[in-house]
């Protein structure tokens, strides 16, 4: 008997008696991050990273059964030894390791190996099953550095600023906000963010995590001059709402590994894509796997069919694993929470 | 080819005219004669033939990348253009060649058509390796002539236009034929474009067509007619007929035909030399057509014939005797634009056309006809006659202003050309295949494949294909499509689904023909999707019989 399996619910831990992140309520479950798609309301009990712990609350309700673990304590459950490693995919987020009578599963939720300072950085754990994410699994994501994409950003808010432009970053509000925010060059001009994307910079703070200062967007007015030289930061569902109108005659980006794709980009029809995932590119998600040392390795919602084949020709044991994070190649099609 | 990639990367960007205006001047402002050269032809949709076969190229990124074929093929299916697959896949590169964009062409690329392949492979890779990633993908998109930019040519006409001091027709006038296969953009050539108007310019064009005026779609109801256009009688009124838009142009006792690409296509349509009896200095605009002597009746256009009788002519390198007999072709002319080696597009439509039918008269030629001017009482009495048009295999009408002069592609400042067109077929089709799309359309399911059912609801029936089309949706309604297709899948062949039929679209098409080469014995022309059929069950689509009965 394997130790995680596929149910309709979730992934479950047979010999825990626990799920990892499942879609549907469950009595016991594991929370590896706080997105939407991976954290779930309905569950009769949850455990989730000490640092994790306040999203989840804001997001969840305050009211949930949560229990946290630092990264590295351990748990024993029903015979299982768990315990949680750093994913480096937002803040809080982890790979859940499971012992089981000296067998070693890992599950991996989201994750990527660069590490960018806003986080715990990724860290491989050994075990004898991988559990992966393949969301950008096809050898056409590879992403540059960080430190070049940020010095983009950079530019084109520069330039917008200097022809009296507003500049509106498009980007998800829990992790991807923040991690731009902490790269970016703050001098340039002042920083707004849409009304979604405070409450997570204020829990990224606390959490000790340098973010610039920030003005709340909705606070300014139309006419105010400081929108002329002002970076906005903003979720896509904001774009083409009323909301923007007081931003005048702006230009618009979007954060997003799907930018790495001349169609994706120009579906988006924004001005600029530029191309930053909280996920792990095709060499990030052959490193990991390698690193953890599993012959065994099921893959879960991305290009599962292409990284399953891919890892049997490298000689590895590896199948699909069905989730409700997204159809293989539907993830394709649009950018997905990150 | 660092500038020309970064320019693409700005044009590319952006939706905005004026931002895609000012970095065209930009560019053309700083380019080298050369270089300004090459890129006018490339993004005003020059396309040189291919330069290296794709198999080769496919082979080569593989072996460079180090991927299995399975894999570079699941990539491309992702991205859905082959250059920017290649791009993506090739090893990075720390050097970013400042050659320009001439150099590169007439040293690089160009000289690699018809290299063997062993030759190819040795060749390719050290190029590459001296381009940054955008250049990269430019580079390749030059090599597999798939080079495309959200820039019209009116665009690069009105930038080099205001870069010059000059009219923007006259830069127009200056760019025919630029970008046609013969012609090899030069430094001189460019300077040309941007040169200041000299006297003796006219009389220097060898046979250069002239910008072609085009048409607006008329859309309204007819009843708002006099309201929008005026009485009927100060409009020449023709059918708008289904061929090849063609200019004739005989200069210095020699011939030239040019298409509507501004492509020459003189030697495809050899039937026209009988036109070199026409007096030098003269300009004919109007439309090749197939034609066929035969005992017409009063009502009866001349003896056109259907377009896709034509279509069989097109792609044929050679053209056997047999051919020209059997498909014979003729201009049906419809307007003057050089008489005495005058220009003559700033006369009024009118005037124009009175001394095409002395022209025309004193040609006498069997492969010479007037498109003949209709005459109705009234807007709703045209109305009335338009409806023969699909009897008499044409697209409708076209109104011309009697004063309007001709002017420069879709413009509407010199006068308006009115295509007056019937509304196109219809048929409810199931939905069956799909395939991913390109461009800005890759990674979703966007190209279609429709049928109708073999018989009458109530029987044994299964669906029959009889044609593909991939336009018509808005952006929401295509996510919400691809997302039905992906659940639906019933098998995968390749890059192509097949799916459980749930869809049913209103498709409208402009033609229909009988067909060997399609299962369905039919063929429609220029398919497209006119709604999503919500409330039709797709027992209740369309069957066979309908499309037989379109036929008739």
């Amino acid at each position: 008997m394997d130790l995680v399996i596929a149910r309709p619910e979730g992934l479950y831990c047979t010999a825990g008696d626990f799920y990892i992140d499942p879609w549907r309520p469950v009595p016991r479950s594991v929370i590896t991050h706080g997105h939407g798609d991976h954290a779930r309301v309905g569950n009769g009990h949850y455990l989730a990273t000490d640092i994790g712990a306040g999203i989840l609350r804001s997001r969840l309700g305050a009211d949930i059964n949560l229990q946290t673990l630092a990264y590295g304590e351990k748990l024993v459950h029903n015979g299982v030894t768990l315990s949680l490693h750093p994913a480096g995919h937002v803040l809080g987020s982890a790979q859940v390791r499971l012992e089981y009578q000296g067998e070693v599963w890992v599950a991996s939720g989201d994750y990527k190996v660069e590490p960018d300072g806003t986080c715990e950085p990724f860290e491989p754990v050994r075990c004898h099953t991988f559990i992966t994410e393949s969301t950008f699994g096809l050898p056409i994501y590879r992403w540059q550095p960080q430190a070049e994409i940020f010095e983009e950003v950079n530019q084109w808010w520069r330039e917008n600023a200097a022809a009296g432009k507003a500049s509106v970053l498009f980007c998800y509000a829990f992790g991807k906000a923040q991690r731009l925010l902490h790269g970016i060059d703050a001098s340039i001009g002042p920083i707004l963010t849409h009304g979604s994307v405070e409450p997570l910079n204020r829990v990224y703070r606390e959490a000790g995590v340098h973010i610039p200062a920030t003005h709340y967007a909705g606070d300014f007015k139309k006419t105010d001059e400081a929108l002329r030289s002002a970076l906005i930061v903003a979720p896509p569902s904001a774009g083409g709402s009323t909301w923007m109108r007081r931003f005048g005659d702006y230009s618009d980006a979007f954060a997003s590994g799907w930018m790495r794709l001349r169609g994706t980009r120009r579906r988006r029809g924004v001005d600029r894509g530029f191309v930053l995932s909280d996920h792990a590119d095709w060499p990030g998600l052959l490193w990991a796997i390698e690193q953890t040392g599993a012959q065994r390795v099921m893959v879960t919602h991305g290009s599962v069919n292409v990284l399953v084949r891919y890892l049997r020709d490298q000689g590895l044991d590896a199948q699909g694993f069905t989730t409700e994070y997204g159809d293989e190649d539907e993830a394709a099609t649009e950018p997905q929470p990150e | 080819m660092k500038a020309f990639a970064a320019l693409y990367a700005e044009l590319d960007a952006t939706t905005s005219s004026n931002a895609k205006l000012a970095a065209l001047q930009a560019y053309f402002a700083d380019a080298a004669a050369e270089d300004a050269a090459w890129a006018v032809y490339f993004l005003s949709g020059g396309r040189p033939r291919q330069l290296v076969p794709t198999r080769l190229l496919r082979e080569l990124a593989i072996a460079l990348s180090g991927l299995p074929e399975w894999l570079f093929e699941e990539s491309y299916q992702a991205v859905g253009d082959l250059a920017e697959t290649v791009s993506l896949v090739l090893p990075d590169s720390s050097h970013s060649s400042e050659a320009g964009l001439a150099w590169w062409m007439e040293h690089e690329l160009l000289p690699l058509r018809g290299l063997p392949p062993e030759e190819l492979t040795q060749r390719l890779p050290p190029l590459w390796q001296q381009l940054d990633r955008q250049s990269l993908m430019v580079c390749l998109k030059l090599i597999t002539g798939s080079f495309r930019v959200g820039v019209s040519k009116l665009l690069v006409t009105r930038a080099l236009a205001q870069l010059a001091g000059l009219d923007s027709k006259r830069v127009a006038q200056r760019l025919v034929g630029y970008t046609d296969l013969s012609h090899r953009p030069t430094a001189e050539g460019y300077l040309k474009l941007i040169a200041a108007e000299s006297d003796d310019e006219h009389a220097q064009r060898g046979g250069q067509p002239y910008p072609f005026f085009l048409a607006h779609a008329l859309q309204q109801p007819v009843e708002q007619f006099d309201t929008l256009l005026g009485p009927c009688d100060q409009w020449q009124v023709e059918w708008k007929w289904d061929g090849i838009r063609a200019q004739i142009v005989k200069r210095d006792g020699h011939l030239w035909v040019w298409s509507r690409g501004e492509e020459l296509v003189t030697d495809r349509f050899p039937e026209f030399q009988a036109l070199t009896c026409l007096p030098d200095g003269t300009v004919i605009d109007g439309e090749i057509v197939v034609w066929k002597a035969s005992e017409g009746t009063e009502d009866e256009p001349p003896s056109v014939q259907p377009f896709a009788l034509l279509q069989q002519r097109i792609g044929r390198k050679t053209l056997s005797r047999k051919l020209l007999d059997d498909i014979p072709v003729a201009l049906l002319a419809y307007d003057l634009l050089e008489y005495e080696g005058k220009d003559w597009r700033s006369q009024p439509q009118q005037v124009r056309r009175d001394m095409l039918e002395q022209v025309a008269a004193r040609a006498a030629s069997p492969v010479l006809h007037l498109s003949p001017m209709l005459h109705g009482e009234s807007w709703a009495d045209l109305a009335r006659q338009r409806e023969a048009s699909r009897r008499l295999g044409v697209e409708g009408m076209m109104l011309k202003a009697r004063d309007a002069l001709y002017g420069v592609g879709r413009t509407k400042d010199m006068g308006v050309w009115w295509k007056w067109k019937v509304d196109p077929f219809t048929v409810d089709a199931v939905l069956i295949y799909a395939q991913a799309g390109h461009g800005r359309r890759a990674s979703l399911y966007t190209d279609y494949t429709f049928a109708v059912w073999d018989g009458p609801p109530g029987t044994e029936r299964t669906l029959v294909p009889f044609a593909k089309a991939y336009s018509g949706l808005t952006d929401a309604e295509m996510r919400q499509v691809d997302a039905i297709i992906r659940r639906t899948t019933v098998e995968k062949f390749g890059p192509v689904r097949s799916v459980t039929p749930t869809l049913v679209f209103e498709l409208g098409f402009e033609g229909i023909a009988l067909s060997k080469r399609h299962k369905s014995g039919i063929a429609v022309r220029f398919p497209r999707m006119l709604r999503w059929r919500h409330d039709k069950p797709v027992e209740e689509a369309d069957s066979l019989a309908t499309l037989q009965d379109l036929l008739s």
